[in-house]
């Protein structure tokens, strides 16, 4: 026993003096600590996601990879930024500037670009027209999103695409279309460095989706010098960059910080420069207290609404969907999920409008007498039993619409289930088009109604279209608007809109609830945040005090 | 001589069974909580869920579920004793009501993984052999799975409501059951009385329900108490990550999940009470162990 | 000696074929269609059954599992279908973070409840005694992104005192050469004072978090093996002899009562491996269970699986490593057959 027990004790103190001994190994001399970058040149942006694709022609990229694309790539010409009365900056939907491109011809059937001498791609390749051709190309090639994106302004078969010179590149229209500038000018169209992503494309992968997936081989401001997915990328500002004034920052890094409340917490503290992705009542609270800048701007052609099935029982019931608009408790649901945050979408003057302004409020209001009584018109008595429906991921904003609605719905005896669906997901039941009733947002990066209501409402039953509306008038007034848009008949135009417009409202597949606000909190020092279309941040107009 | 030698001298208590019942039960309750006062808060605590359980949802002020927007994000007041939450709620209305369905939640886990994992595991204990190698590699497995992350599975599979988030519950509990069972029942196969039953011509099952179940009964209560706290904690962390009970359903684990993100902008109270109930609850569960385990089986006491 | 581990490792091959037919199963039923996911926006029923076809999730489920088996055997975890990176890439990456995190939690933790466990057993009974276990209770009866979020609230917004809750290391610092993955380690192997003070501070709160959770098996163990043995033969053999309090508590009683305390540790740890989940949320730390819950609720298939193969390797490998150890020390102890 007392052998066994001088062992234990002889092995224990062994290991102690090992652990100890390492310890100590280290050496007495310490090197010099690394060199960090100066923290008044770079900016650090907190969100709670990160890209999953660098790339936004490729498969599955999620929203902050469109950020990485818009500010890693160039387009052929850009909207130019304007400044609204109250001070802030947004993009100007009708006025572009030359990005790429130094010069733009549109004639009847095409448009002309002439591309700047000097762009050149980061890696020092100029940049030519055969690299532009290439990338359209590929937008309307690789499927998926890139290529409906494309389809919207009629950007369809790569006949399209004309090299003219080494300089000069050509786009021919299929038929006229007032979104085809416009939507030159978006994300999608980035031009790519055709030679160096051929290098690494496959038979498999012939357009080279998995090399830009982590690679930035664009000509735009910034490049991505490292991503560790769901952690941090870091940008480094391209110097050579032509498509515009050069930014101010040299040094871009964005953090995933999945927490709001610390990324609150970053932000009145100081450690981080600008975060867009609070929940409004943070905005608000943070607006109030006046530690950092709080800058709001009205996300365009978009809006909340609260979405039925027409093509399922209860909802395909129209007169039941007028008793919901106007048993929706509008003004709660404002303060509750916006916090005074958006602009309503309610309370106008009647169902049938007389402008052409998009998004503007319906007829609708909250009148519960009214709403019982179309219930009755309807013919639909107690006991309907529903479920209601949003992404997990936008819960901050849809989860109190949710429970407010259901409120509301039990006033008029419908009991509702809330369905909170998580991420991936929500795509799926989107896809299904089973789900009853959603809580559901939508905003359209062409800021015009025929484009809104060409996803929504239009009978090619995107999976946008939520609420599964097929009808064949609603798509002769959308096709209307369209055609007249682009040969520039006003007064067509104005006609059919009014009425694609009047008729949504009054059918009501859709209960649109408010226009939210996109807020944007960046500390004092920093200055030139512009409000984009596509809702991410553009770092090219930042600079810091 | 030091206080620890002084423990050893008293005489252990007998147990129950050994005199007639009643009396010496609540005798020696009342030794185990003199002995130990805290077991006697985590009593009175008890008794003090139970009855907001049962009668919570009948006596309090408002409708959980009532929303009050313009009055929306009050600190604690006359109104409202809790304060209201983002919708206007009154908080003391949803803490008292959460009561019911958490207790629910602690015991239906707790019945659940009892009878799964605790009739395995004796059934293991008892006939060995086949019994004892399935039922020993199903606990295994799953005791190898990182537990969090398979509860947020099955839950994610299934569909996040209240039955579900229990089964969650009740399977990553089973291993835990199953080896204690298994090992208690074991040590028991043999027993006197136990053989005395098979002379008597009781079949093996008949044994097992009748002998040997109640004989664990009391060693197993005091898992039971410690899952019933870990229930609730863990419709917490599955609320947390957006799978836990549907709104608007008061639940202290939810409520304090989406508390949680006030807590930075200074609305403590959101978070602050149901946190607090919840907190008490597992205190209060788990010291009940403890002391159940005092009460039951002085030998094993930690 | 070795056989012994042997025979041992021969019992844990069922439990990790079970682990990997189960989690495969899971994981398939799990709600979501990956492939109308990565269609993306604007899809259409053609261009989803495409993807599918591409993801490979057209197959039969028993095709599916065999391909799956087949890669498995050769190292091929698979890809995550929302970074696009290999799964075993990924898990290479972020296990270092999340064990740095559990083990630095660990130590923390059992520096607090190791003490607590003793001062409880040494004056048990009395109210030091009730207060040990109050706390020890206390600890682990919040649920723990509370606990964290109360802590960041506490000691960083309001006080200041602890870094912001931004990940391993704060921005302007570059992560240290990968020798180990452990930035502590490898920013001394790096020379690199600044590295490493940076990462031990922000190791601080969520290393406190995790370890409050701790407290509660680890003072409850501590206790009760302590409590046995103080009351043991040799222990009172001790005493009689003459020794001091301290030497029989710390020399006699303490190094015996640690052997339980260390089969705990490795529940605990497992314990903790899973609690992670919600602190990395929390803190923003790139470890690996942040990843897998990400990837669960995206319904992303591959690191799933390779997250809950990885960790059922981890527990099994350190279960038997504290086995091994605990017979190594104590000779009484004996591997099961």
């Amino acid at each position: 026993m007392k052998r066994g027990g001088m062992r234990r004790r002889d092995f224990l103190k062994s290991t102690a003096a090992a652990a100890a001994g390492g310890a100590l190994a280290a050496p007495a001399l310490w090197s010099p600590a690394r060199a960090a970058a100066s923290r008044n040149e770079t900016l650090l942006l907190v969100t709670e996601n990160g890209p999953n694709n660098l790339d936004i022609q490729g498969v599955g990229t999620n929203r902050p990879g469109y950020e990485a694309s818009w500010n890693c790539y160039d387009r052929l010409i850009a909207n130019a930024i304007k400044t609204l009365p109250d001070g802030t900056r947004t993009y100007d939907r009708d006025k572009f500037d030359m990005e790429l491109a130094d010069d733009m011809k549109i004639a009847d059937m095409s448009v002309t670009f002439t591309l700047k001498k000097k762009a050149k791609f980061q890696d020092g390749t100029p940049v030519t027209a055969k690299d532009v051709k290439w990338s359209f190309d590929r937008a309307v090639t690789v499927g998926g999103f890139p290529a409906v994106q494309m389809k919207a302004g009629s950007l369809e078969k790569t006949e399209q695409f004309v090299v003219v010179d080494d300089h000069t590149f050509r786009v021919d229209f299929i038929h006229k279309d007032r979104l085809t500038i416009p939507d030159i000018a978006v994300i999608v169209p980035s031009i790519y460095n055709s030679e160096l992503v051929k290098k690494h494309a496959t038979s498999a992968d012939p357009w080279g989706l998995d090399y830009t997936k982590s690679n930035t081989a664009g000509s735009g401001a910034y490049k991505v010098v490292s991503w560790k997915p769901g952690v941090e990328v870091v940008y480094e500002r391209n110097d050579g960059w032509v498509g515009g004034k050069l930014p101010e920052l040299k040094r871009v890094i964005w953090r995933t910080i999945p927490s709001p409340g610390n990324r609150r917490a970053l932000m009145e503290r100081g450690d981080a420069d600008v975060s867009f992705d609070l929940p409004s009542k943070d905005f608000a609270e943070m607006k109030h207290e006046g530690k950092v800048n709080i800058i709001s701007t009205p996300i365009s052609n978009g809006m909340y609404s609260v979405e039925l099935n027409v093509k399922n029982p209860p909802f395909n019931n129209e007169k039941l969907r007028q008793a919901l608009a106007y048993a929706m408790p509008y003004q709660k649901i404002m303060e509750a999920a916006m916090f005074g945050l958006a602009k309503p979408l309610f309370g106008g003057k009647s169902n049938d409008v007389t402008s052409v302004a998009w998004p503007q409020p319906t007829g609708y209001a909250t009148d519960l007498a009214k709403a019982k009584a179309l219930m009755k018109e309807a013919g639909v008595g107690d006991g309907v039993n529903t479920t209601i429906s949003f992404d997990l991921g936008d819960g901050v904003t849809c989860q109190p619409i949710a429970e407010l609605v259901q409120e509301s719905l039990g006033q008029l005896g419908i009991q509702t289930t809330i369905n909170k669906v998580p991420g991936s997901n929500w795509r799926s039941e989107m896809a299904k088009k089973s789900m009853p009733l959603m809580v559901n947002f939508f905003s359209g990066w062409l800021d015009y109604p025929e484009y809104f209501f060409f996803w929504c409402y239009s009978g090619q039953n995107a999976i946008f279209n939520t609420p599964s509306y097929q009808n064949k008038d609603m798509d002769t007034l959308i096709d209307g608007a369209r055609q007249a848009a682009a040969v520039g008949d006003d007064a067509a135009y104005a006609k059919d809109v009014e009425g694609f417009i009047s008729k949504a409202y009054t059918e009501v597949p859709r209960i649109p609830l408010f226009q939210p606000y996109l807020s944007v909190a960046v500390q004092k020092n920093i200055s030139g945040y512009a409000y984009w279309f596509h809702r991410q941040l553009d770092y090219r107009l930042l600079s810091k005090a | 001589m030091n206080e620890s030698v002084t423990i050893v001298r008293r005489a252990p208590a007998a147990a129950p069974a050994a005199r007639p019942a009643g009396n010496s039960i609540v005798r020696h309750a009342r030794y185990v909580v003199a002995e130990n006062p805290v077991t006697g808060i985590a009593f009175g605590l008890f008794v003090l869920i139970a009855i907001a359980a049962l009668i919570g949802p009948y006596v309090v002020p408002y409708d959980p579920l009532a929303s009050d927007v313009a009055a929306n994000l009050r600190p604690p007041s006359l109104a409202h004793w809790f304060g209201t939450d983002q919708l206007g709620r009154d908080m003391f209305s949803r803490v008292v009501v959460a009561t019911r369905l958490d207790f629910v939640i602690s015991i239906t886990s707790v019945v659940l993984v009892f009878a799964g994992g605790g009739l395995a595991g004796i059934a293991a204990g008892y006939f060995g052999g086949w019994t004892d190698r399935v039922v020993s590699r199903v606990a295994d497995t799953i005791m190898a799975f990182p537990l969090f992350v398979l509860a947020m599975g099955i839950v994610a599979a299934l569909g996040n409501t209240v039955t579900n988030i229990v089964i969650a519950t009740a399977i990553i509990n089973f291993p835990l059951y199953a080896r204690v069972a298994r090992a208690e029942a074991n040590v028991r196969r043999e027993a006197g009385f136990v053989q005395a039953a098979r002379l008597s011509g009781n079949g093996e099952f008949r044994i097992l329900l009748t002998q040997i179940l109640p004989n664990i009964m009391p060693i197993m209560m005091v898992q039971v108490s410690l899952t019933m706290g870990y229930a609730i904690l863990n419709a917490a962390g599955l609320s947390f990550i957006g799978l836990g009970v549907r709104p608007p359903t008061p639940e202290w684990g939810i409520m304090v999940a989406e508390g949680a993100a006030n807590i930075i902008s200074g609305e403590w109270w959101i978070a602050l009470f149901p946190g607090a109930a919840l907190m008490m609850a597992v205190f209060c569960f788990n010291l009940l162990g403890d002391g159940l385990r005092d009460l039951v089986d002085p030998q094993r006491r930690t | 000696m070795i056989a012994k581990v042997g025979r041992r490792l021969l019992t844990v091959i069922p439990t990790l074929i079970g682990v990997v037919i189960v989690t495969f199963l899971l994981t398939r039923v799990l709600p979501g269609d990956p492939a109308v996911y990565f269609a993306g926006p604007a899809a259409t029923p053609q261009s989803i059954a495409d993807i599918r076809k591409t993801l490979g999730l057209d197959r039969s489920l028993p095709e599916q599992f065999a391909r799956y088996v087949s890669d498995l055997a050769r190292g091929n975890l698979g890809n995550s279908l929302s970074t696009g990176l290999p799964v075993v890439t990924e898990i290479e990456t972020r296990l270092p973070a999340s064990a740095e995190l559990t083990l630095f939690a660990l130590v923390v933790s059992m520096a607090i409840a190791v003490p607590l466990g003793i001062l409880a057993a040494v004056r048990q009974g009395s109210w030091i005694d009730h207060v040990c276990r109050v706390i020890a209770t206390a600890g682990v009866s919040l649920p723990v992104f509370f606990t964290g979020l109360l802590l960041v609230y506490v000691f960083y917004y309001l006080l200041g005192w602890a870094p912001a809750p931004i990940g391993r290391l704060d921005v302007f610092y570059t992560p240290p050469t990968q020798y180990t993955g452990f930035y502590l380690i490898d920013s001394i192997i790096d020379r690199d004072p600044g590295a490493f003070v940076a990462a031990l501070k922000q190791l601080i709160l969520p290393a406190l978090t995790l370890g409050i959770f701790a407290l509660a098996p680890i003072a409850r163990m501590t206790r009760a093996s302590m409590l046995a043995l103080l009351t043991s033969d040799f222990v009172r053999t001790a005493r009689a002899s003459g020794l001091s309090n301290r030497t029989v508590i710390i020399t006699y009683a303490f190094r015996n009562a640690m052997l339980p305390v260390v089969t705990t540790l490795g529940m605990v740890f497992s314990f903790l491996l899973g609690a992670n989940v919600l602190v990395e949320k929390v803190f923003a730390w790139p470890g690996i269970g942040s990843y897998a819950v990400e990837a669960l609720i995206a319904s992303d298939f591959a690191p799933v699986q390779g997250f809950v193969l990885a960790m059922a390797i981890l527990y099994v490998i350190l279960n038997l490593a504290i086995d091994v150890v605990y017979g190594m020390i104590d000779p009484r102890v004996r591997l099961e057959g």
